[in-house]
């Protein structure tokens, strides 16, 4: 069975149809990558799914359950993190602060967040200090850590290689490796050869609807296809 | 760190003179001013929750207080002398602030940050009419004296010597006057460090989130509305108590003291000057604001004295003309401390 399940879902943003006759399949376990151009409709995807925008029609279930309906924060209580593209994070506020919004009841597991230091160690580094201080880099692991630092059930990633050096995007790759061994994934992304790299399942959306979905596997080896879909064959080659 | 521990220690030091107020300044208006100062940093804190820690500007903080010092006079006019008609007075007034303060929230906290603060305006002044047109009720203009519980008449014996008069502690007599300033006092500081636990609690964490960015709060799960409405119950809830206790000190209650609009300017001024968004710069915002209202004139009265020879100075200086030079005071430490007097220290303080 599969954890996410999207059924003809329409999404309207004032006149405009973003989305029409969504329908998408995220397994349990592992990376599912949501590719597709600029505003193809993957970010309006991930906020439906979090009850940011309301479909009309269509629904969506998650673990067995309709949240169609159901409001933002009752949703992020049944196991759903979102990393928005824009990180997402309270610059005024401190790291550790920014945190602390990330947890149910105000508190840590010490064990869960020296796994999470382990992942993005300068975090440690700037506990005490105003979000709005850190990096382009820093501030999207912190939006990351912030998703990870109570176990979930499905983090929903919107595009987070999105202005960042080569060199994180590497160790961000590994950390969502590693997060992916507990934790399901959606990602949205642009960059290929950071998506191929982590993906297993994925999708393709173009003018609101899926036109593809496979294995990255298949997909990968598939020139032709991706240069139909997303024009991308010389970057994906690369 | 600098910063923070400078205005936290300018803070607890009025703290502390509040406390020894009654040994320290033996003058009837002294203690009155002491006793106005505890009130109004409860209320500037309160007013501090709502627009400095969660960016909801509203204009009915006086209502909520009103509310809270009508409660408790009508209760005691109704009743007579006693702990049951403050009691019941108190739990009325805060009940009906809350009622309201649910309502309001509820209805308007969805709306633009302007409208919001239209409506709890409209409120405020329908509250305002409604006490002076209940004048059976509220005494309406002229308002109401009532007499307080018998602990806090001056002829109350606290202590006693050996030959059964009041006993002097420091030269200060330990009579019902010590009694009804320490009722305010240790209230005050009570409502004062809930306050402060609550911005230092996750739950403060969530308001300032909410006041950065709502639309980010929501997405990573909080409720807004519903934190926004239990921010303004709590503000209001607050700001009724403190009007109750206020209520107990004076023993007069009217819409000049309980529910007049130049309260809330007060409020804003206190907690602009002392630095929104710091809890501790309602202390220094509230002090300074009351010192200034008492004492300007005496001070300018001394100014004009000695500058007597000189001309047009004795006529700027003139105590008439208070209100001129509170306004100057005002631009000043706007000027000088951009994000209130606290606010300024802690930002200049820590950077440095």
């Amino acid at each position: 069975m599969s954890l996410l399940s999207i059924q003809n879902l329409s999404v309207s943003i004032g006149q405009y149809a973003v989305l029409h006759d969504v329908s998408l399949k995220v397994p349990q376990g592992g990376v599912f990558v949501l590719l597709g151009r600029n505003g193809a409709g993957k970010t309006t995807t991930l906020r439906a799914i979090m009850g940011l925008w309301q479909p009309s029609p269509g629904s969506i279930r998650f673990d067995g359950e309709d949240i169609t309906s159901l409001h933002t924060s009752d949703i992020a209580k049944r196991g759903i993190a979102y990393v928005p593209e824009n990180m997402g994070i309270f610059g005024g506020l401190t790291v550790a602060e920014n945190m602390v919004l990330a947890t149910a009841n105000g508190t840590y597991d010490p064990q869960r967040l020296d796994w999470v230091y382990g992942l993005l160690p300068a975090l440690k580094t700037f506990w005490d200090k105003p979000a709005g201080a850190l990096s382009g880099g820093q501030k999207q692991m912190l939006s990351v850590a912030r998703a990870i630092i109570e176990p979930r059930k499905l983090i929903l990633v919107d595009e987070p290689t999105k202005g960042l050096a080569p060199s994180i995007i590497d160790a961000m790759a590994e950390g969502f490796r590693e997060i992916s061994a507990e934790t399901t994934i959606l990602l949205v992304e642009q960059n290929f050869a950071f998506a191929r790299s982590l993906g297993r399942d994925m999708g393709v959306i173009e003018d609101g609807q899926i036109v593809h979905t496979g294995t990255m596997e298949a997909f990968a080896a598939d020139a032709a296809l991706q240069d139909r879909l997303l024009s991308l064959s010389a970057e994906g080659a690369a | 760190m600098r910063g923070t521990l400078t205005v936290k220690g300018a803070a607890l030091l009025i703290w502390a003179l509040l406390l020894f107020a009654p040994f320290l300044f033996q003058d009837v208006r002294q203690i009155e001013v002491a006793a106005r100062i505890a009130i109004f940093i409860v209320l500037v804190a309160s007013y501090d929750l709502l627009i400095g820690y969660t960016g909801i500007v509203s204009f009915a903080h006086t209502m909520f207080f009103g509310m809270g010092a009508y409660g408790v006079a009508i209760a005691l006019k109704q009743m007579g002398p006693g702990w049951t008609p403050v009691l019941l007075g108190s739990a009325a007034g805060v009940a009906v602030a809350l009622v309201l303060a649910v309502g309001i929230g509820l209805l308007s906290l969805r709306v633009k940050a302007i409208f919001f603060a239209m409506i709890t305006l409209a409120a405020a002044s329908v509250v305002l009419v409604l006490a002076t047109q209940f004048s059976q009720f509220t005494g309406g203009d002229d308002g109401m004296t009532y007499r307080t519980p018998d602990l806090f008449k001056p002829a109350t014996k606290l202590l006693v010597d050996a030959e059964g008069k009041v006993l002097s502690i420091a030269g200060v007599k330990m009579n019902g006057k010590i009694a009804a300033y320490y009722f305010v006092f240790v209230i005050s500081a009570v409502l004062f460090w809930a306050m402060l636990r609550i911005t230092g609690s996750p739950l403060g964490t969530v308001l300032k989130a909410i006041r950065e960015n709502e639309a980010r709060a929501e997405g990573i799960g909080y409720r807004v509305v519903a934190y926004r409405t239990a921010v303004f119950c709590i503000a209001a809830g607050t700001a009724a108590l403190a009007g109750a206790t206020y209520a107990v000190w004076l023993k007069y209650t009217g819409p000049q003291t309980a529910l007049s609009f130049s309260i809330m300017i007060d409020i804003l001024l206190m907690v602009v000057i002392g630095g929104m968004g710091t809890m501790w710069g309602a202390v220094i915002g509230a002090t300074l604001m009351v010192l200034a209202q008492y004492y300007l004139r005496d001070l300018m009265e001394v100014a004009a004295g000695a500058t007597a020879n000189i001309p047009l100075l004795p006529e700027l200086l003139n105590p008439e003309r208070w209100l001129l030079w509170l306004g100057v005071i005002f631009i000043l430490l706007v000027y000088f401390f951009p994000s209130g007097i606290a606010g300024t220290i802690i930002q200049k303080g820590d950077k440095a």
